[in-house]
């Protein structure tokens, strides 16, 4: 069988690339595209390591199809920072120590970004359960809730 | 050392690395490729124990885009006859065996045979074609069916009393003599206590590429917990002399001891070898859990003797531990760590190796010391019911302090292991009202740390900044901190200092990144290597005014005259320095190379608070307060992420970690899923408190603070679900199904 044709946009810009119909959305972002901080730990949905946003929706990229991409807007950690000016949630991953071997990092901002998009002040019991898919061994997840939720109550603000 | 007016030390400065991590440019190990990078994949035995008759490649290597096949012929073969070749703790006849089995296969996911080709497809479609004729042997996984006298034996030349056996060593610590201590006492506790086996659980699955050059020149780039390590086993396992190959250390996503051995390296440079082409090797998470190290499972038998006022007079253990396919459980951790938190007149202490067929553990955060401190801490709360002595007060009144002789040696030097346990009884945590269903716990653990070789260099740059080099990879925050202590000592912004970790061709011998071992170790020698500097920097300033060097003091980031009768001269900075270096003597910088001593060992003591959901079965922690004695903590937020991450992996053991093994004596949960490490929403905050005792023999009072977190915490859940249920549980984990079922039991059999 052919490779297949996809076009579509990562982090805002018009890409096209081949694929395998069985290659899943990250492998071609880590592939095709050389989108490595998107990470690979499972490759079953079960750690959240891939987390990306599908037309905003936040989703497994180990779990979606390379070719299911086509005419989506899809954004990744790469896309987070605006140049050199990091997301907030970034600074304050980096202010509370909110990482350790950072390989879960990519994922716990994009998940994190995904919540705070559809909930601006969530509790931390919101947090917990919202991020109880991204796997961290570890920092026993302390530091990235209270990232987390200081981030929210700093966006809060400045959005007053 | 001034720990009073540090200006970066202890500082929560952002870590050197923290910004690549944040946007995902940080280069993991599967993150790398090179031009013309081909793929390898690993033939796996499915069986637990076979004897490999023979194995024929000639299919798999016709299949179009296969470009080279390897096994067990192809490496480096250490004879059990030989004799023991050590590379640090590992004995090379196991290591050869593990990367790929040789007479037979111990385990399923043991290694037959490795294939690269152009694709990934191709190479997993090859190992399919490799014949392997098996001659499947009975098979043991569990401790007991290892130990019974008619068990397959897994290494057939080993002896123990003489006979043929699974039990590949024993190990002992001894202090006075137990049958004396045990007729002194006015009251005895033995109990019986199994832990089951228990990943790393890093979410990193290992991961390399390899380029060997046609001059045998190799680049290897992969993530480990020690490029050294790396080298030194491929160049083993391969033949490729030292200096020919070039490791490059990967960021490293998470490793917890489990990433200080070898698996997929010498596998991916004979591949690379034979095909002519760069070579990637990338496990998937079953492979990890099928194949690499978890740490042990064990069962013990603890017996404490104390006097009715709570004085202990004797102690015996003896703990067995799962090995897996090769010898070389940490027994050494669980014998010597288990009771070195007290100061008790008659020990001893006994640890047996045990192989079965299963995956050969690797290190684990404090490998044994959780599994010993899990069954003597369980029996200390027994005793301090029994007694009607708060359990706390009871370890206060037998805390080993400065002087104390431990069974496994040492005379402790200052240590601040009774500082924990004031702090614990001292913390609002401790007195905090607990409701219906919840219960409290207490537990103390101990670990070794370690020293051990390290190199630094630290050099000037023409600007007058700062590159650190050192030869530990970071695992989680330790350039931070080196950060932070240069910073101190040169007087400068921390963000004037680079950080970063050497491969093996660029900067001298580091040893592992474990034992917690690694701020300690490379502080010293970035220490030595800063005054080294200091003092070439003191001696240009001087030539400069033409004064003598002893005139000269390095302050704030400069070079001062030090008194005004030494004369009166604007302060040289660094940048003045570094622009004025070519005509004073040229480049400014220092290495140093050491083989670090004086590392003492680190205590810590928990609270724990669990709340039963008595219908479900389900135990959740509600409140934990990890309290250590930490040293100096050079960066406070990497100090308590250390408690924090330990700690979660301590409840994820108690609670719900496990292998569980199918009729087949395979791993049915190889995954996430069912292999149950803690999420986000299954924990709570994980309070911290700092006891900060500095180590007397370390330039800035580091102690190793890793590993320690680790070893209390079984104990302290198990001792708070007794609190909260009146039932005691003896062995891990504490899951759903087992703790509904000792809810349903009847009260006087329940939880054994």
């Amino acid at each position: 069988m052919p490779k297949l044709h996809v076009t579509t946009f990562v982090n805002g810009e018009p890409v096209e690339f081949l694929c395998e119909p069985y290659e899943t959305m990250l492998d071609a972002l880590r592939g095709q595209l050389g989108l490595t901080g998107s990470k690979e730990g499972c490759a079953s949905g079960d750690c959240g390591a891939c987390s990306i946003t599908l037309d905003g929706r936040l989703i497994c990229s180990c779990l979606m199809l390379a070719a299911e991409a086509e005419g989506h807007e899809i954004r990744t950690i790469e896309g987070m920072a605006k140049g050199d000016k990091l997301h907030p949630l970034q600074q304050k991953f980096l202010e509370h120590a909110a990482l350790q071997c950072g390989i879960c990092t990519s994922g716990m901002l994009v998940a994190s970004e995904a919540l705070l998009a559809k909930n601006s002040n969530p509790t931390e019991e919101e947090v917990r359960f919202w991020l109880a898919g991204n796997l961290c061994r570890c920092t026993g997840y302390d530091k990235i809730v209270r990232a987390v939720m200081e981030t929210a109550a700093e966006m809060r603000e400045t959005a007053r | 050392m001034n720990v009073v007016n540090n200006k970066w030390i202890g500082q929560r400065t952002i870590r050197p690395d923290g910004v690549d991590k944040v946007t995902g440019r940080a280069a993991f190990a599967a993150d790398t490729t090179m031009p013309g990078m081909i793929w390898g994949k690993v033939l796996r035995s499915p069986h637990p124990h076979a004897r490999i008759k023979s194995i024929n490649t000639a299919k798999a290597q016709r299949l179009p885009g296969v470009k080279a096949v390897v096994t067990s012929r192809d490496i480096v073969d250490f004879t059990i006859e030989k004799g023991a070749v050590m590379l640090g703790i590992q004995d090379m006849r196991w290591m050869c065996r593990n990367v790929m089995a040789r007479d037979k296969a111990l385990f399923p996911g043991h290694p037959v045979a490795a294939v690269a080709a152009t694709t990934e497809a191709i190479a997993a479609e090859a190992c399919k074609l490799i014949e392997v004729d098996y001659e499947v042997l009975p098979w043991a996984i569990e401790i007991d069916d290892a130990l019974k006298a008619d068990a397959p034996i897994l290494h057939e030349f080993n002896r123990f009393d003489g006979k043929p056996s699974n039990i590949m060593g024993r190990i002992e610590s001894k202090k006075g003599d137990i049958a004396q201590g045990f007729k002194d006492a006015e009251l005895v506790i033995e109990r019986s206590f199994t832990t089951r086996p228990v990943h790393q659980g890093y979410i990193e699955p290992h991961a390399c590429l390899i380029s060997v050059a046609a001059d045998g020149k190799t680049t290897i780039w992969s993530s480990s917990q020690g490029q050294f390590m790396v080298r030194a086993m491929t160049s083993m396992l391969t033949g490729i002399p030292q200096s020919d190959i070039r490791a490059i250390p990967a960021e490293i996503g998470g490793g917890f001891g489990g990433k200080t051995i070898v698996y997929l390296e010498p596998l991916a440079t004979l591949l690379a070898k034979k095909s002519g082409r760069p070579v990637k090797m990338v496990m998937t998470r079953e492979e990890v859990m099928r194949a690499t190290g978890p740490t042990s499972g064990s069962k013990s038998t603890v017996k404490i003797g104390a006097k009715k006022d709570g004085t202990i007079v004797a102690a015996h253990g003896s703990f067995y531990l799962q090995a897996g396919a090769f010898p070389g459980s940490p027994i050494r951790g669980a014998v010597g760590c288990s009771f070195a938190p007290y100061d008790i007149p008659h020990v001893l202490s006994e640890g047996f190796d045990v192989c079965s067929n299963r995956s050969k553990v690797a290190a684990y955060r404090a490998p044994g010391a959780p599994i010993g401190a899990y069954a003597v801490e369980c029996v200390l709360d027994e005793l301090a019911e029994a007694l009607k002595i708060d359990p706390l007060a009871l370890r206060l009144k037998n805390a080993a302090k400065e002087g104390t002789k431990a069974a496994h040696g040492p005379v402790f030097p200052r240590i601040g292991y009774i500082e924990t346990l004031q702090a614990a009884q001292n913390h609002p945590h401790y007195a905090a009202p607990l409701g219906k269903y919840q219960g409290r716990g207490v537990a103390s653990g101990f670990w070794f740390n370690a020293g051990g070789e390290s190199s630094a260099q630290v050099n000037i740059t023409e600007d007058g900044n700062v590159v650190v080099t050192t030869g530990h990879p970071d695992i989680g925050g330790s350039r931070a901190g080196i950060a932070n202590i240069c910073a101190e000592l040169l007087g400068i912004d921390y963000k004037r200092i680079s950080v970063i970790i050497g491969d093996t061709q660029t900067i001298g011998f580091s040893n592992l990144t474990g034992g917690s071992r690694v701020l300690f170790a490379s502080s010293m020698v970035v220490t030595q290597a800063a005054d080294k500097v200091i003092a070439t920097l003191r001696e240009r300033a001087a030539k400069i005014w033409e004064i003598d060097p002893e005139a000269v003091k390095w302050e704030n980031g400069a070079a001062h005259p030090v008194s005004p009768n030494a004369g009166q001269f604007e302060p040289l900075t660094l940048a003045d320095l570094a622009e004025k270096a070519p005509s004073q003597g040229g480049p400014i910088g220092a290495s140093v190379q050491l083989n670090t001593q004086g590392a003492e060992g680190g205590f810590g003591t928990h609270i724990c608070d669990v709340e039963v959901d008595v219908d479900l079965g389900i135990v959740r922690v509600i409140r934990y307060t990890a309290v250590q004695d930490v040293g100096r903590a050079v960066h406070p937020s990497y100090v308590e992420g250390q408690l924090q991450g330990g700690v979660a992996q301590g409840i994820g053991w108690a609670l719900n970690e496990e292998y569980i093994y199918n009729k087949d004596g395979k791993v049915d949960n190889p995954g996430f899923l069912d292999y149950r490490m803690p999420v986000c929403s299954d924990l709570p905050m994980l309070d911290c408190a700092l006891v900060e005792v500095p180590n007397p023999k370390h330039p800035q009072g580091v102690k190793g603070v890793g590993e320690v977190p680790l070893v209390p915490v079984m104990a302290a859940v198990a001792n708070a679900v007794h609190n909260a249920l009146g039932k005691r549980f003896y062995s891990l984990p504490m899951s759903p199904p087992k703790v509904s079922a000792a809810l349903d039991a009847p009260t006087q059999q329940a939880a054994e």
